[in-house]
């Protein structure tokens, strides 16, 4: 018994330390087809970004020469960046977008934390009113409806129509009450027998403990409003207002009268322009992508199995 | 408000009353005070110690009015001859001849069943996809490989629909990357991104391209969750792979799939709006219309607010019969479904 133990040990450690050893060794069929797999996957993701920021980098030479598209820029430039940021329409729709994500995210976190944070303990009613409502939620009011309400607001064409529609999102909301369930409730006795009111309690007992679900939900929120287009092309008809999404599926996706709109004379070819917005789109969110995967990946599963 | 600092002395003794109802209900004080019942307080004396919640509420539920119930009571103008210059309260009613309407319109019609069929593709060929990828991506050893490709796999899910559309079209595109290639090679170009007739082929890849990988985070989660002893065990009484994964694997992951199959019935008529908004123009509305944007085009571009109402109420409606239907299901086979698993 002694040396059957002694001898696999080693064996073992040597093909690989955390393959249990109960499980056989997978075929190599298997195993070309599970690389297969993920590696044809990672690809088919990573091309069309590579592809189209190389092009947005690439001089006018090497386009013409490839006819259009090059996956590596030979002499990289930036004059594509240079020319649409001499326009008014790319700068514009830039801040739109920032200005809808910054105050949008802050309007959202603040209606969000508050409401999960006065649902969290029960208060008047109890639960089942907010299941209830939380039920509700899994339906829709509808387009048109919604439409009507926000032009009967007065907000067609206003900044607002991009925010206040986004500031609450159900999901966002489950995520981050089931995270206040969980911080024990003595901790928030003991900070009222100290005289503590609510507000206080909720800004410097429970939101100092919930800063990094706070982050993931702050991120996920920015990413909504930076991400949003439907919205922009419901209510919004003022060029000057467009934010960044919407120019680029008028400029890019229908690719219509490309550098007029833009108001901008062109020299490199209209190709490396277009990517050069369409990269202008994506910078943003490939900034946050690290922060947003160190954590969201434990948000989604909260708020998803706790329900 | 400056009743939030006045009221601030008052509350902790207001609270100080044995087991307040529920004043603190969270995770493990409920489970504490679950056996002695505490004896209700006043609806008035509550309403005054809770005040400050309710306060915090007033947000919140001023969104949840203005956004989403105001609208869905907005839903009458499908029984209205609507018209924006009379406004809800003056429109005459007309009972439920725009259904009527509706459902004599061959577009309408169209859209509906080109909805369904959709719908049917995605079900058929999208949600398994993140399943077997969950499968492929749990049974990796190395854990370096394992973040590299979740670090791939999830990105693609923040991105906007417009950008995802922009990359399709820069390289599936009649002028995109790869059809250059082809013209290169001396063969034909394929309209991968504008025949009509391979649209439900190009929405799935471009879903799977999208969401596939981070629709594999609940799955991973879930087989995560099995109890590896399980498996040793049955290693150990001569259960091969597939057998263990047919006994064990699918079985652990039976709650999760039925949970997202729910959900995904539920939302079997929103068949992904953003993304043929953004492609009509390219296939046709023959191909790509379907309810939601039936409803926008007919609703807000085309004015007929009352139709386009009828033909989204109509979806609604049905939706919340598929969700009720099949949450039922659900129970049938013995399963959690949604409504349990938030009473729980």
């Amino acid at each position: 018994m002694a040396t059957t133990l002694f001898t696999r040990k080693p064996r073992e450690l040597t093909y690989n330390p955390k393959r249990p050893v109960w499980k056989e060794k997978p075929s190599a069929l298997y195993q070309t087809v599970k690389a297969v797999v993920l590696i044809v996957f990672s690809l088919s993701i990573l091309t069309p970004i590579l592809l189209v920021v190389s092009t947005s980098l690439a001089d006018t030479e090497q386009l013409v020469k490839a006819g259009g598209f090059v996956l590596w820029p030979e002499r990289p430039t930036l004059e594509a960046y240079a020319t649409i940021f001499k326009g008014p329409m790319v700068l514009q729709s830039l801040g739109v977008s920032m200005l809808v994500t910054a105050v949008g995210t802050i309007l959202a976190l603040f209606v969000t934390i508050t409401m999960a944070y006065a649902t969290s303990r029960t208060v008047l009613f109890g639960r089942p009113v907010i299941l209830a409502v939380l039920f509700t939620l899994l339906f829709a009011p509808g387009l048109i409806p919604s439409f009507l309400m926000i032009r009967q607001l007065g907000l067609l064409d206003s900044l607002w129509s991009l925010i206040l529609p986004g500031i609450f999102g159900a999901f966002n909301f489950v995520v981050m009450r089931s995270f206040f369930m969980n911080i024990p409730g003595e901790l928030i006795e003991s900070a009222r027998i100290d005289g503590a009111n609510d507000w206080q309690i909720l800004w410097r007992i429970v939101m100092p403990l919930s800063k990094a679900v706070i982050a993931v939900v702050g991120l996920f929120y920015a990413v909504g409003f930076w991400n949003s287009f439907f919205n922009a092309l419901l209510y919004i008809n003022d060029h000057s207002k467009w934010p960044i999404q919407l120019l680029l599926r008028n400029f890019v996706v229908q690719g219509s009268g490309a550098a007029d709109q833009l108001g901008i004379t062109t020299t490199p070819p209209p190709q490396s322009i277009q990517m050069a917005v369409v990269v202008v789109a994506l910078v943003p969110i490939l900034m946050v992508y690290p922060f947003l995967q160190k954590h969201f990946a434990k948000g989604v599963i909260t708020g998803a199995v706790k329900g | 408000m400056n009743s939030t600092t006045e009221q601030a002395p008052a509350l902790p003794e207001a609270r100080r009353v044995p087991a307040p109802a529920g004043g603190n209900t969270s995770g493990s004080g409920a489970k504490k005070r679950k056996r002695s019942k505490p004896p209700q307080q006043s609806f008035r004396s509550r309403l005054r110690r809770d005040k400050q919640m309710l306060l915090m509420m007033v947000p919140g539920v001023a969104f949840l009015l203005l956004f989403f119930y105001i609208p869905i009571l907005g839903n009458v103008i499908a029984f209205q001859d609507y018209q924006p210059y009379l406004g809800i309260g003056d429109s005459l009613w007309v009972g439920w001849q725009n259904f009527v309407d509706l459902f004599g319109n061959p577009d309408f019609i169209h859209a509906f069943w080109n909805t369904l069929y959709l719908a049917a593709w995605q079900l058929v060929f999208l949600f398994p996809v993140p399943l077997v990828l969950a499968l492929i991506v749990d049974s990796l050893i190395s854990t370096r490989v394992r973040k590299i490709f979740q670090s791939i796999a999830y990105l693609p899910h923040f991105l906007s629909w417009v950008l995802v559309i922009a990359f399709f079209q820069q390289m599936l595109g009649g002028a995109g990357f790869v059809n250059n290639l082809l013209r290169d090679w001396g063969m034909d170009p394929i309209p991968f991104m504008t025949n009509p007739e391979t649209f439900p082929v190009m929405v799935v890849v471009q879903m799977i391209w999208k969401d596939a990988g981070w629709a594999m985070i609940i799955f991973l989660a879930a087989l995560a969750s099995i109890d590896a002893s399980l498996y040793e065990a049955a290693a150990a009484d001569g259960a091969g792979r597939w057998r263990r994964m047919w006994h064990i694997t699918l079985p652990g992951l039976r709650p999760v799939i039925v949970l997202l199959l729910i959900l995904r019935i539920g939302d079997i008529l929103s068949v992904g709006f953003e993304q043929f908004i953004l492609q009509r123009d390219a296939v046709g509305a023959g191909a790509a219309e379907v309810l939601d944007t039936f409803t926008y085009y007919t609703g807000v571009v085309g004015g007929g607010w009352s139709s386009g109402a009828a033909a989204g109420l109509a979806k609604g409606v049905v939706s919340a019969l598929l969700i009720y239907g099949a949450n039922k299901l659900a129970h049938r086979f013995g399963e959690d479904g949604i409504f349990a698993k938030q009473v729980r």
